[in-house]
């Protein structure tokens, strides 16, 4: 087998300095990743087709009967901002949660908190985490629940969410940010520019055997 | 920052460079890959037309869908079937070892990358499954990424991350009768809370810690995530050394051996390093520790009484109501006596040979309740081979127990193993999400694996230390 050359990958990714849209807001603390996505919708080889399956088990009864959830509601078709609480995406690493919620049609989620491998992925995804404290945040929703058409305006450069007349002070999380505002999200080709110096660390390790290594001899 | 940890230490060891988004780039010495968070990380690599870089620091398995009961191919399941396929082709299309059903070495990607070796100390570990923090208990650093980083790490042998914080967790004392490290890891994650070790990495230690055995350890690591914290380690000793020392990696290669035990020694963290926060917890006072509600935090001690949501931080409230609501428990209750109607000894938290054993001599000469169903799922096939070799298998069977196949299994219902509509089960699993073990009504109550034997036997939550011991001939 011949040795695999790194690629630098394709055009870097596009920037995503601000999301504006409507809002749809989902309450709760610890709300983990098997309610975004059920672990039986996961028996599936490519991500396609997956946003139907947003909180599927929250949404449907055992006779497949709609529930009260708001992705239910049709007031908020169309919204691509989710407004959250504490602690959302909590538990598995499945990317499949943002997939489903990004194919959903969700661009931009806002809350309290995060948990990290979920906030990671979803900024594999351009999608950024926004997070503001629980005061804001339980104004926001009940913004959204009030005026599921209103708009709500996103600057993630400047750490903002706008909507109605009040401007909420939010974090978005320095590297997350920096990688959304300059477009360098798609670490794939940002550190495959780096295979020289890969292959200099991986020598480096004394459990790395040189046959390990790929791209010929130092 | 932490100064001088072993965090530290494997940390600048392994960074290539920084990036422009402040990350670092870390090299990964050990990608485990599995059926159902890597096809779309391969399918990615294709429309890049890019090739695997590093496959021989890549080890596949078959562990979410495989069945734990009938295995003849093609899976009566289907999508279980296509997963498994396409798992096939991509790891034989790209050089990557794969321990797959017909090998022998089959099993949860936790259990089997510990198991063969595969391992070690001071490696930078990567999986596409948030229970990779398991591999922490060797004293590397080992956590779960998404598909996207998947596909990072297979095109560039790198993931790009942002270091963190160290948080020492020091659990002092000696554990008392009947516990076990399963009780410790839920009573910490009990008092910190399931976000507590958000930007944490967990450095377990302390004499209760370094007393228990790799499989211990591994328990504890294993549920960081459940606290929040992506990785946890412990520092390697000379049980670490034992146990590498009987894997395939070394046990024929003493050289090799002996020729990384000073690097695993000089990652271990200095007597004067520097944490960002501190944690002591009195491990002596800790009992045998269940969970009444729907999130790994919401632990009590088996005497203690349920939390009054109203007595909790105003932030946690609404949950507790809402996880009591589901498991139908009271405020000031016990969980002892809590009925259950399926007992599951498994999962990549507790499935491993001295679990097996543990529970085995409990349950020797005695027997499962009649209401109950119980299985015990090996966590791979070298365990079931080890158990089966003892007799395990025949003292579970003998009890009434349901003996399969190594895989995930009822932790998170991908195959046939699911609990059906209400029914409450105790479980040796990490998880007591609502929805988690395949019925959205389905109730867990997580405890360590004699827990779990006790519960199965007795047909309800039960205090183990409790139970009588019975004679066996």
């Amino acid at each position: 087998m011949s040795s695999p050359e790194f690629s630098a990958g394709e055009a870097p990714a596009e920037k995503v300095t601000e999301v504006t849209g409507t809002g749809i807001p989902v309450r709760g603390n610890d709300i983990d990743t098997d309610q975004i996505i059920p672990a039986r919708f996961m028996k599936v080889v490519t991500f396609d087709g997956l946003g139907q399956f947003s909180f599927f088990d929250q949404r449907f009864d055992d006779d497949d009967n709609e529930k009260d959830h708001p992705f239910n509601e049709e007031k908020y078709r169309g919204a691509n901002v989710l407004v959250v609480n504490a602690n959302f995406g909590c538990g598995s690493s499945r990317e499949h949660a943002p997939q489903a919620l990004m194919r959903w049609g969700i661009d931009a989620v806002v809350g309290e908190s995060f948990a990290e491998i979920f906030a990671g992925n979803c900024l594999a995804l351009g999608i950024p985490t926004v997070t503001a404290d629980q005061e804001s945040i339980e104004a926001l929703q009940n913004y959204v629940e009030a005026n599921p058409d209103a708009e709500i305006d996103i600057d993630v450069a400047a750490e903002t969410i706008t909507y109605d007349d009040t401007v909420i002070d939010a974090t978005v999380h320095d590297a997350q940010r920096k990688a959304l505002v300059e477009g360098v999200w798609d670490t794939t080709a940002l550190m495959g520019a780096n295979a020289g110096a890969v292959r200099e660390t991986a020598r480096s390790l004394p459990y790395v055997p040189e046959e390990d290594i790929p791209g010929g001899d130092a | 920052m932490s100064e001088g940890t072993l965090y530290d230490k494997v940390w600048d060891r392994h960074k290539v460079t920084g990036l422009p988004t402040g990350q670092d780039q870390l090299f990964v010495g050990l990608h485990l890959v599995h059926e159902v968070t890597s096809p779309q990380a391969f399918g990615m690599l294709k429309e890049r037309d890019q090739e695997v870089a590093f496959p021989e620091r890549t080890h596949a398995t078959v562990d979410h869908i495989v069945p734990t009961g009938n295995r003849d191919r093609p899976y009566r399941d289907e999508a279980a079937e296509e997963m498994m396929a396409e798992l096939e082709e991509n790891v034989r299309g790209s050089g990557i070892d794969f321990s797959d059903p017909d090998s022998g070495d089959q099993g949860i990607v936790h259990v089997i990358g510990p198991e063969q070796g595969l391992t070690q100390p001071g490696m930078t570990i990567v999986c596409g499954d948030s229970h990779t923090s398991t591999h922490g208990a060797f004293g590397a650093l080992a956590f779960g990424i998404g598909t996207s980083q998947i596909r990072d790490v297979l095109a560039t042998g790198c993931v790009a991350m942002e270091k963190q914080k160290v948080r020492r967790i020091e659990v002092t004392g000696e554990l008392g009768e009947g516990v076990t490290a399963k009780d410790v890891i839920l009573t910490i994650i009990g008092k910190l809370g399931t976000d507590g070790g958000v930007g944490y990495v967990y450095e377990y230690a302390g004499e209760a810690i370094e007393k228990l055995g790799m499989e211990g350890r591994m328990s504890i690591c294993n549920m960081s995530i459940e606290g929040g914290a992506r990785a946890g380690y412990v520092n390697p000793d000379e049980t670490t050394y034992e146990w590498l020392e009987g894997t395939d990696a070394f046990a024929d290669d003493p050289e090799k051996f002996e020729r990384l035990k000073p690097y695993w020694e000089s990652v271990r963290t200095d007597d004067d390093a520097e944490y960002d926060d501190v944690v002591t917890i009195d491990g002596s006072a800790i009992e045998p520790t269940v969970t009444w509600g729907t999130t790994p935090g919401q632990t009590a001690g088996i005497t203690e009484p349920i939390p009054d949501p109203e007595d909790l931080p105003e932030e946690d409230r609404d949950t507790a109501r809402r996880a009591q609501k589901h498991m139908r428990v009271e405020p000031g209750d016990t969980m002892e006596g809590y009925e259950i109607d399926v007992a599951f000894l498994g999962s990549c938290t507790n499935a491993r040979l001295k679990d097996l054993r543990e529970a085995a001599a409990f349950v020797e000469g005695r027997e499962v309740d009649d209401d109950v169903r119980a299985m015990v799922v090996p966590g791979s096939q070298r365990v079931r081979d080890a158990a089966e070799a003892e007799g395990l298998d025949e003292v579970f069977k003998d009890a009434g127990f349901d003996w399969r196949e190594p895989g995930c299994s009822m932790c998170l219902g991908m195959n046939d193993d699911q609990l059906v509509g209400d029914e409450a089960s105790a479980s040796s699993s990490n998880r007591n999400f609502v929805g988690r073990q395949g019925s959205k009504d389905g109730r867990t109550v997580l405890m360590s694996p004699i827990m779990v034997a006790a519960a199965a036997v007795t047909g309800e939550v039960t205090d183990v230390r409790e139970m009588e011991e019975v004679a066996t001939v």
